[in-house]
């Protein structure tokens, strides 16, 4: 018998990656590739939906052919993706008709301001369990809406179709304008707060509230199930798993029983922790979110810690102040010096997520000297990721009544060694990584092997992880308290930055 | 004597033009001053700036001399970047073979572990990135003396501490063993260090061939070589699989 293989795809902020995974969940292959970051405006952000489409045909291929193995080896494809992230486009022609509006994009805060003085405002948490801020897909759609002519008859016609990236992809992989699937899974919506939590389905007060025509949404369906087949990139595969990618760690790091929780550091970093079957709402500035939904099963619910700015500090860093020529080299120029010269960077670039939520905050450099180096500011920017994951932590600590005892991490940044023993370090716990780093595809493709029975039950899954390494908390307790309320003064410099004047002219 | 190689002749030229010209300068320019076909040009310019030497602007298009030029002389891959390069082949090897997998570099004579994963048994173990192993008396150490005579050397002239019996202390020893791992493409060390442990690595090479490392497998001799004392060829081939798949990484456009 030829050994057979589930291939993931996880479609990032930064790139998208095709991983073929074998049976015992090792990684067999991996191929990868940046899309372009365009930012028109301060606050804006935004990505070519067609570019990624275009990246996937070609890292599938890549990642096939560096395995050795074909289409017919394959047993199932799962896909995890940047989440909120929304993209609307044509029926007919398959075009996007406006560039993909990013999660870290800001230029919805007037639309923000706006909603949350309107009827209804106050309900809106409670039904989607997400607070009313710039994050998430629902003021981005009814921003592409309210400034694309004609946008929204042609919605209410259905000619226009609304997605998150996972639908954007599933609906080309499945024939695009010639007979396309157009569905979502429950993770994704409920990023869009259009999705009621309880019964996971559209809810037509947040509908309404939002004004947004029903016939440009996606079906929701489970995390993990067949929805169909390719006919393109791999003809004759079964598409069986969508998950957003913080989701999909989750279940790649299988946190399956409620207390166990992650934490993934790419371009922006993600605290979930699994609640169950029921949807915990938070009282310290945590999102309540679905984790994910095997099949017919209850779903599984999540309290997430959000954080921005993390690795897109880093990419900052590289690609604007030119300071370091690859995201690695941020650690060689930070161990140049000993400690950050009581220089502190705080990246609320995109305003402030978990737990402050202050869309009005700007970044701040502060405690700048003539002592400073730029290898100081390395420090900062990697302490920035540190400090912000205690934020979480603690919010995390204090809703649910429960200290963390160790951290388990993935993605890109848990690469650098200083950082993940900084992550250690403040938060006087043990940070854990396992044996795969690449989470978030290993997520997806679990999802997916599940649901065609490549895979027989979560159990064996759990079974696969393992212990990669282990960072242990060195710091002093004095200075830890010390740095951060340091940290803590820094992070009130940054409130109230964008006047309501600016935010307003800005709508 | 061999004839002269034009490309690298025409690539010098490049360089040149580069450096003494005050701005960027675009496909188009660099191929009208130096006479040559524009995608002659083009394919040097790209290869140039594959290895570094030359970089492209991203708004202009137009090319300038890279950073890797000015630093020629220090260390060729970060050793940070080695690391993240490397991660997803890391650990694979280390759940494929059943064991510990580390990452070295030479730094100063010794052999610095850039990247360790653990054992994948979950039992209690600590993270040694950032120390130093002696080179002569470790698989990865000879990998990376194999492939740098001046190191080599420099070993050979010191005294060789021998840990155990087996170590290899004599320049004779070492140069046949080197010489061996060349042949190979890989190197094991057999209770050269301590009694009852054992190893294997293989060379991790970037652009041009130039080895930049080495990722191996260590653990109990009797887990890591068969019944008659010899390394297992199975964890042999996936300590190799693994050096060549980062080794294909590397070779690739830097990101
Ligand atoms: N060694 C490193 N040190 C610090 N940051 C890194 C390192 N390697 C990668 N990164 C950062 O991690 C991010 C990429 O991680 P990844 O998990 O691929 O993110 P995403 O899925 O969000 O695209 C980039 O923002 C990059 O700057
Ligand atoms: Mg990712």
């Amino acid at each position: 018998m030829t050994e057979s293989y589930v291939v993931a795809i996880d479609q990032g902020t930064t790139s998208t990656r095709c991983i073929v995974f074998d049976r015992r969940g090792n990684l067999v292959s991996v191929a990868q590739r940046e899309h372009q970051q365009h930012f028109p405006r301060p606050g804006w952000v935004e990505h070519d939906a067609a570019e990624i489409w275009r990246n996937v045909g070609k890292v599938v291929p890549r990642a096939l052919a560096q395995a050795g193995v074909t289409a017919d080896q394959i047993a199932a494809i799962g896909i995890a993706n940047q989440r909120e992230s929304t993209v609307v486009w044509d029926r007919r022609t398959g075009v996007p008709v406006a560039p993909a509006i990013i999660w870290q994009d800001t230029r919805t805060d007037a639309v923000v301001e706006t909603l949350t003085r309107s009827p209804g405002a106050e309900n809106v948490q409670q039904l989607c369990g997400l607070p009313l801020t710039t994050y998430f897909s629902g003021p981005k759609l009814r921003w592409l809406l309210d400034h694309t002519p004609g946008l929204t008859e042609r919605a209410e016609r259905g000619e226009v179709l609304f997605g998150t990236m996972e639908s954007w992809l599933i609906w080309n992989l499945t024939g695009g304008p010639d007979g396309g699937l157009h569905l979502t899974d429950v993770t994704n919506a409920s990023r869009t707060m259009l999705m009621d939590l309880r019964t996971l389905d559209w809810h037509p007060d947040l509908l309404a509230f939002f004004g947004i025509p029903a016939a440009m949404l996606p079906e929701i369906r489970s995390s993990s199930e067949v929805y169909g087949t390719a006919t393109t990139v791999l003809p004759g595969v079964r598409i069986a798993a969508a998950l957003g990618d913080q989701q999909a760690a989750l279940f790649g790091q299988t946190c399956f029983a409620p207390g166990d929780a992650k934490c993934t550091y790419g371009t922006g970093s993600f605290l979930l922790l699994n609640t169950g079957p029921e949807p915990v709402h938070s009282s310290h500035g945590l999102l309540t979110t679905v984790g994910y939904r095997i099949g017919d099963e209850p779903a599984v619910y999540a309290l997430e810690g959000s954080i921005a700015i993390t690795g897109s500090l880093v990419q900052w860093f590289r690609d604007r102040l030119e300071l370091i020529s690859t995201a690695p080299e941020i650690e060689t120029l930070a161990r140049t010096v000993e400690d950050n010269g009581g220089c502190y960077i705080v990246p609320a670039f995109s305003g402030l997520f978990a737990p402050h939520w202050r869309s009005e905050a700007r970044g701040v450099i502060v405690g700048l000297t003539s002592y400073i180096t730029k290898g100081h500011l390395a420090r900062a920017v990697l302490e920035a990721t540190g400090w912000q994951t205690r934020e979480v932590v603690d919010a995390m600590n204090a809703d649910s009544g429960l200290d963390l005892t160790a951290l388990r991490v993935d993605g890109g940044m848990t690469a650098n060694n200083l950082l993940m023993q900084f992550v250690a370090d403040v938060l006087a716990v043990p940070v854990v990584r396992p044996m795969v780093a690449e989470t978030v595809s290993l997520g997806a493709a679990y999802a997916a092997g599940l649901a065609v029975g490549y895979w027989p039950d979560l159990e064996g899954l759990r079974r696969n992880w393992h212990l990669a390494a282990r960072w242990v908390p060195e710091m002093d307790a004095t200075v830890r308290e010390q740095e951060r309320q340091n940290w803590q003064r820094a992070v009130e410099r940054t409130f109230g930055w964008i006047k309501p004047e600016a935010r307003a002219a800005n709508g | 004597m061999p004839g002269q190689v034009q490309s690298i002749a025409r690539a010098a030229a490049i360089l040149r033009l580069l450096a003494s010209s005050s701005g960027r300068l675009g496909i188009g320019e660099i191929a009208r001053s130096l006479d040559l076909p524009k995608g002659t040009a083009h394919g040097i310019v790209r290869t140039l700036q594959d290895v570094g030497f030359v970089e492209q602007d991203k708004t202009s298009g137009k090319y300038q001399l890279g950073a890797a030029l000015l630093h020629l002389g220090t260390s060729y891959l970060d050793v940070n970047e080695l690391r993240s390069r490397s991660i997803n082949w890391a650990d694979p090897l280390a759940a494929r073979s059943g064991e510990a997998v580390r990452i070295g570099t030479l730094l100063d004579g010794k052999v610095l572990v850039v990247h360790h994963v653990f054992r994948p048994d979950d039992t209690l173990q600590t993270l040694d990135v950032g120390s130093l192993l002696p080179p002569h008396a470790t698989a990865l150490g000879k990998v990376l003396l194999a492939y740098d005579v001046g190191a080599a050397n420099t070993v050979m002239q010191g005294e060789p501490e021998p840990y155990t019996r087996r170590t290899l202390v004599t320049a004779r020893a070492l140069t046949r063993a080197l010489s061996e791992i060349r042949d190979n493409g890989w190197a094991a060390e057999i209770e050269e260090m301590t009694p009852g442990k054992a190893g294997i690595a293989a060379p991790i090479r970037g652009y041009g061939g130039l080895v930049v490392g080495a990722i191996g497998l260590s653990g109990p001799v009797d887990r890591i070589c068969d019944g008659s004392g010899a390394p297992r060829p199975t964890l042999v081939t996936y300590v190799r699989d693994a050096a060549r798949a980062v080794s294909r990484d590397l070779g690739a456009a830097r990101w």
